[in-house]
């Protein structure tokens, strides 16, 4: 008598990565800059992550449920979803907003598209660019104990008032949204989350080198511009969102480029002192063309 | 010294540990019936040229096609034919075998052990003696030796490589091989080498076998056409065309070219030994070395084995299993077939039987893909496996063959990679035969 064996097409051993792992990675990288917020802003952050994170989670819950899909929350991406909100709104936002964007986030951009790996534009970014134009005023009212205080990068582009120093600028002590104002502990995750192998340095640093030295042409002060508001979270931790950004390496860089020359643009032109949010959801848009464009020559092929 | 190497791939898990150290153990009484599948080669079936009740002996031609894509059988016992029937193959066809009854006296046939002189050989007479041999690349593919060593007239072979990868992990054979017949690889070589007076001769072996390395060095010193080189320790380093990248950083040209089309043959290197004793001691292919291995295998070995002998006999032969192990691999774990049973024989392609047990097979269900692009970063031939999955699982055929689909080689890095565990390489497997069939249909 011969024993039946399971029989299923090679390779018959994989690596130990896996998708859980990765996101896992990302809610680990996002701890440092969440905790500094905690610190800076007081209570309320907390009180605002959590809301953002428990609709995220819920919301894609909801959802599975009622529609009898299989629950994935244990992917841990809707609660990377839920964070980059977080980290994306004021201190001060009403406990209703986050409940809000988390809900539109998850269902709107997210589910409506396919769920994980089929929306085509990043959820947390798609999230906050709807509660900017609907609820501007509370969008941003930035306040540090309650008083409230223009962030640096308004203070630049109205050209008032003095601005803070470059080191207070570094490590956070500014005005500004919750997860974005110290660029130091974002940093630190990021170095993590390359460490580990789950994003390259491909779309942030030519993202943030675009700014750079765009910035730096136009006669601006490029190190302000970086470190001040929302482009170290925007090209470490949402630009390089893998549903929303190119595949290949060379598209990698061609995105990395396209964010930067948009961040500036607006910035410069359109009157808005960030960016970094319509920067990266434009280019969301045209990542299935830069794929196509920078498909890879096949091993062999003969031009 | 330089490591040759091509682009992208991965690094599994070498679990080479079970037996590299295993020196090659011989297991040449088998105690069951012999079986001998009429497909151990790629090309024509061979048909058999014994009957029920026939006495053959050792080394006696039982099999073989009249077309020029084949490669003839050989008995590796003496006994009685017991029947003509079906055997499972490997790839789970079912196929004709000749079934033959041990008698353990071994007794040769007496057109055995002609020694040649390949120096005073025509180009033909040792390219048919080879043929006459059963001779097929030993690494798995199961190409015909003399038909590769004939390639048209107006390619010019500058380059003989010897593939010493053994890039698959768990495999030993070749490794041993390597180090157990260096010399009969080094003249193995040389005979091949007469036959292209213009090549150079290069050994490739991963840089994990320092010893293979130094040993197949001692033995090329003077020779002034023999070079060895190290490759670096890579998956699917062993893959013709990479292989022929690493040494050459030459391209093959996809779309039917051939590694001829940019002066090169490859051969394992065990191949090469079956050519040396062919030539040399008048032996034709009746025995290979197979790595029996695995987290269940309660011993893991390197046996020299006669075609024919049954997978279940090796594996008691190798203390049985340690656990049920839920996958039995027919070769390697990125290539090998899954078997659902060990009701099969050793047959000429046969590298290994892998036992693993459920921690290395590491097998979970699909999850979406999160467009991590890791299997394009690992692919050798650069292609985009997700999106060529998508196009499968669509049966967008016309899409998959533009986006060079049907080059796949089906190394399965891309599956290895992906953290979502999708199934890419079966997809891609299948849709390449689904489009091979339906043009065939179409002719
Ligand atoms: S697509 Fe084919 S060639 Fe590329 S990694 Fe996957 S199996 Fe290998
Ligand atoms: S490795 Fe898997 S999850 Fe990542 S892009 Fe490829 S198919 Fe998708």
């Amino acid at each position: 008598m011969s024993q039946l064996f399971k029989v299923t097409s090679s390779p018959h051993v994989k690596s130990k990565d896996s998708t859980s792992r990765i996101m896992l990675d990302v809610v680990l990288a996002l701890i440092p800059a969440g905790l500094f917020s905690i610190y800076f802003f007081g209570f309320d952050a907390l009180v605002i992550i959590l809301l953002s994170v428990i609709s995220c989670v819920g919301a894609e819950y909801v959802w599975q449920k009622l529609t009898n899909q299989p629950v994935t929350v244990k992917d841990f991406s809707a609660l990377i979803t839920g964070i980059l909100l977080a980290y994306n709104l004021p201190s001060n936002v009403p406990f209703w907003i986050p409940i809000i964007g988390g809900v539109f986030a998850i269902i709107l951009v997210k589910q409506f598209f396919g769920g994980l790996g089929q929306n085509f534009m990043n959820p947390a970014l798609a999230a906050r660019a709807v509660l900017l134009t609907s609820w501007a005023g509370h969008m941003s009212n930035f306040a540090i104990d309650g008083v409230s205080s223009a962030t640096p990068l308004t203070a630049i582009s109205l050209g008032e008032g003095a601005l803070p120093p470059l080191s207070d600028v570094f490590v956070g002590t500014i005005g500004g949204s919750l997860g974005e104002t110290s660029a130091l502990f974002l940093l630190l995750g990021a170095a993590y989350l390359m460490y580990r192998g789950v994003i390259s340095w491909r779309i942030p640093i030519t993202y943030v080198g675009t700014v750079f030295a765009l910035t730096y042409l136009f006669g601006g002060n490029g190190l302000y511009e970086i470190f001040a508001g929302g482009l170290i979270l925007g090209a470490f931790f949402m630009a390089t969102d893998y549903s929303t950004s190119p595949m290949t390496s060379k598209g990698h860089i061609l995105f990395g480029i396209g964010c930067g020359l948009l961040t500036v643009v607006i910035r410069k032109f359109a009157g808005l002192p960030e960016g970094v949010s319509y920067a990266i959801i434009l280019m969301n848009l045209a990542v299935p063309l830069i794929d196509r464009y920078t498909r890879p020559r096949t091993f062999g092929e003969v031009a | 010294m330089a490591r040759l190497t091509f682009k992208r791939g991965i690094h599994p898990p070498h679990g080479k540990h079970y037996t590299e150290d295993k020196p090659i153990e011989n297991y040449l009484d088998p105690k069951g019936d012999l079986v001998y599948p009429m497909v151990q080669h790629i090309g024509a079936p061979c048909e058999p040229l014994v009957k029920r009740g026939d006495r053959v002996l050792v080394g006696q031609k039982i099999a073989e096609a009249q077309a020029f894509v084949s490669a003839p059988i050989h008995s590796s016992v003496s006994g009685t034919v017991k029947a003509i029937t079906e055997s499972l193959i490997p790839n789970g066809q079912k196929v004709k075998a000749i079934v033959v009854e041990n008698d353990h006296e071994y007794e040769e046939d007496p057109s055995l052990n002609k020694a040649y002189n390949y120096k005073d050989m025509t180009r033909e007479e040792i390219i048919n003696v080879i043929k006459e041999a059963g001779i097929v690349g030993m690494g798995g593919a199961g190409f015909p030796t003399h038909i590769k060593l004939s390639p048209p007239e107006d390619k010019e072979i500058d380059h003989i490589i010897l593939n010493g990868a053994e890039c698959e992990p768990y495999l030993t054979s070749d490794y041993r091989v390597m180090l157990e017949e260096s010399e009969r690889i080094i003249e193995g070589l040389k005979i091949i080498l007469t036959l292209f007076p213009k090549a150079r001769g290069v050994i490739g072996i991963e840089d994990n076998k320092p010893e293979a390395i130094k040993i197949l060095k001692q033995h090329a010193a003077g020779q002034d056409r023999i070079d060895v080189v190290s490759l670096k320790t890579k998956y699917p380093q062993g893959a013709e065309k990479q292989l022929i990248y690493a040494v050459t950083k030459r391209e093959v040209p996809f779309k039917g070219k051939l590694p001829a089309d940019v002066g090169c043959i490859v051969h394992n290197v065990d191949t090469v030994v079956a050519v040396q004793r062919a030539i040399r001691r008048g032996r034709p292919l009746m025995r290979r070395i197979v790595t029996v291995t695995g987290g269940a295998i309660k011993e893991p070995k390197n046996f020299k084995v006669r075609i024919g002998t049954s997978y279940q006999e090796l594996i008691d032969a190798a203390g049985g299993f340690t656990e049920e192990p839920v996958k039995l691999i027919s070769g390697g774990p990125m290539m090998g077939m899954a078997l659902y049973n060990v009701d099969l024989p050793v047959v000429k392609g046969t590298s290994a039987i892998l036992a693993l047990t459920k921690k290395e097979a590491n097998d979970g269900g699909e999850l979406n893909c999160i467009r991590c692009g890791k299997c394009i970063e690992v692919c050798p031939l650069n292609l985009i496996p997700s999106e060529l999955n998508a196009l499968a699982l669509n049966k967008d055929w016309e899409g998959f063959e533009k986006l060079n689909g049907l080059e796949c080689l089906q190394c399965g890095c891309c599956s290895f990679a992906c953290p979502s565990k999708r199934h890419l390489v079966q997809s891609l497997r299948t849709a390449k035969s689904t489009i091979l069939q339906n043009r065939r249909k179409k002719k």
